[in-house]
């Protein structure tokens, strides 16, 4: 039985949502004839625009469905993954690494590499960050086939179909513009769709000191409700986890790697019109990302304390159970009546829409700049490239379906998938800084650097799969639960990859620095911001953001 | 530059504007006979949908394309 049933005013705010999002890519293709405007949006997004879609590419349904979960399971240490986890790196990329990829005029991350490195590393990052995407696609569209089954009763191949069609249509005509119009109307239906849910929560339980109450009753013993003071030790708190882990593997590798090189997020960036609002853009997205876990996290703790049954992970969930990824849609049901369920529901299939979308938009870019044209045909016109980007666009899809099938045969595949994609991000962090901030570091260092950081991940994961006493060598605790091991398998890859550069770098020729003008601290002149007001100024609302991540540590410590 | 291109905001005002008018209609149909949610008795389809009209409204108003 499905959890959700949809009235007629919801089947026509979904249906209305569809049509929306079709009509707008057909507006839109006029606006992408160049290949800058179909890969880069023409470069021309506010600073609101490209924060709003640079936060959105991240706030998919799997992602909201999923930490809504983890916070019934482990409470407010899964807030982690929003806060600590991701606004130093977004004011790190605004204000250190951004006007290095704007002024460079790269049009990816494997782009930025091959300007910095050359061909070796560019080429590594680019094939594995295609692959991965494409992969990651069509993991996201089985999963979001099978939460419209579990939630509504949807046929699985009708949810792939129709969505990835959509998907593909609007994307293949507007390429990023489109995408980036979707994110940003997702945005405002996300909010608008889950922002009652706390409300009502904490109207039901008296507020956040009743629902605390409500909680320790329910769940005798356990702390939910603190951030910082159970993880002195891995023991004390359901995650596993130590505070280094959160520490130095998230905050500093895991989630810098994640915002400032995965090329779905920083694509979104690149498209803005000028240095400022390039600068101004993840700084714009870390005060809305500092929100984010009000309508995602609240709800999953509010859940502890109003839920009548308990919810049980989906590998030991039986027949009349619910799995802790249902929290959200259960509370959804819980508050929300006709109408506002379908602006519930609308707002989960725009998230897992705009979520395929910013792959494939994504996977487009880097296989016609980064793969396509160095490698197979590098002289043609612009038009040529447009044209590749439209069918590469629609190609990415199908190949996305074929994934999403296979996927159905592997019960696990979702936890792999995660694992494989987080190989290739914390040592592109350590390949990328260096790149920007070391002028000494040199081509053949870039390579080996990332293939080291890489295989080293790979070999550490598959060493846990096969000895599991290695967690404790590698996550320092037995009780490391996933996560907890991510965070440290990313920590020590990205130190792998740092050593291996700055060694080999040391041992091989550098570039001349007048190559590396515009890519490089110390040999790129970054426009002074004379004249411009304090309240217009990226550096002065980074301050604030970082002050109020600070002031959020020590209300929840 | 795209001079002409219809700002992202009145296609967000657009769609919450239709998406509040919805739920406003179907909240004033309901008000005699609420939905059996917990907490229906505040009738929140019809002043959320009030507000989504009044901020989609005002997004359309402030972003509407000009010649």
């Amino acid at each position: 039985m499905s959890v959700i049933a949809l009235r007629g005013v919801d089947l026509a705010i979904v249906a209305l949502y569809f049509a929306a999002v079709l009509g707008i890519g057909f507006y839109l293709k006029r606006f992408a004839a160049s290949s800058e405007d179909f890969f880069l949006a023409g470069r021309e997004m506010t600073a609101w625009v490209a924060g709003l879609s640079f936060l959105s590419a991240n706030l998919g349904s799997l992602e909201l469905l999923g930490w809504a979960g983890s916070a019934y399971q482990y409470g407010i240490l899964a807030a982690h993954w929003y806060w600590v986890g991701a606004i130093p790196a977004m004011v790190f990329l605004g204000i250190v690494m951004m006007p290095f990829y704007y002024i460079s005029k790269t049009h990816s991350v494997p782009g930025y590499l091959q300007l910095r490195y050359g061909q070796g590393a560019s080429g590594l990052s680019a094939i594995t960050f295609a692959a991965m995407t494409i992969l990651m696609s069509g993991v996201n569209m089985y999963a979001m086939a099978v939460v419209m089954k579990v939630m509504l009763g949807w046929n699985i191949h009708f949810s792939i179909w129709v969505s990835s069609l959509t998907v593909g249509i609007y994307v293949a005509l507007g390429g990023l513009y489109s995408a980036i119009f979707n994110e940003v109307l997702q945005f405002f239906l996300i909010w608008f769709g889950a922002l009652l849910i706390p409300i009502f929560g904490l109207i039901e339980t008296g507020g956040w000191s009743g629902m605390v109450e409500r909680i320790q009753r329910n769940f005798p013993g356990q702390d939910f409700t603190h951030l910082w003071s159970t993880l002195a030790h891995p023991a004390d708190n359901p995650m596993g986890m130590h505070w280094t882990g959160i520490v130095f593997g998230l905050g500093a590798v895991l989630s810098m790697g994640y915002w400032t090189t995965d090329f779905l997020v920083v694509q979104r960036v690149l498209t803005a019109k000028d240095i400022r609002s390039a600068k101004m853009a993840p700084i714009i997205g870390s005060f809305f990302k500092m929100a984010v876990p009000l309508i995602v996290i609240l709800p999953g703790i509010l859940a502890l304390a109003v839920l009548p049954e308990k919810l049980v992970p989906e590998s030991a969930m039986q027949a009349g159970q619910h799995s802790y990824n249902e929290v959200l849609p259960l509370m959804l049901a819980r508050y929300m009546g006709p109408g506002l369920l379908g602006l519930g529901v609308t707002a989960l299939v725009a998230g897992f829409m705009a979520g395929m979308a910013g792959n494939v938009s994504a996977f487009a870019t880097v296989w016609t700049y980064d793969i396509y044209r160095p490698y197979i045909r590098k002289q043609a016109a612009d038009a040529h490239y447009v044209s590749m980007g439209r069918w590469c666009t629609l190609i990415g899809l199908f190949i996305s379906i074929a994934t999403a099938y296979v996927a159905m045969g592997f019960a696990s595949i979702m936890d792999y998938v995660q694992a494989l994609f987080s190989f290739f991000i914390a040592p592109l962090f350590g390949t990328v800084l260096i790149g920007m901030l070391w002028k000494r570091a040199t081509p053949a260092a870039g390579f080996w650097g990332l293939l080291a950081g890489v295989s080293s991940s790979v070999a550490m994961f598959f060493w846990v799969k096969v000895d599991p006493s290695a967690l404790a060598i590698i996550a320092l605790s037995n009780n490391a639960k996933a996560l907890a091991e991510d965070m440290y398998r990313a920590l020590w890859s990205c130190l792998i990859n740092v050593v291996v550069t700055v060694l080999v770098s040391l041992a091989t020729k550098p570039k001349p620095e007048q190559e590396l003008e515009g890519l490089v601290m110390g040999v790129t002149q970054i426009p002074k911001e004379v004249g411009v007001p304090l309240l217009a100024k990226p550096a002065f609302w980074a301050v604030v953001a970082v002050i109020a991540f600070l002031i959020l540590q020590w209300i929840f410590w | 530059m795209h001079r002409d291109l219809i700002p992202v905001w009145f296609f967000v005002g657009l769609l919450l504007g239709v998406y509040g008018l919805l739920i406003l209609s179907s909240g004033l149909a309901e008000l005699s006979n609420p939905p059996a949610t917990v907490l229906a008795n505040l009738h929140a389809p019809v002043w959320w949908g009030a507000v989504m009209v009044i901020v989609g409204g005002a997004y359309c108003l402030a972003f509407r394309p000009r010649r």
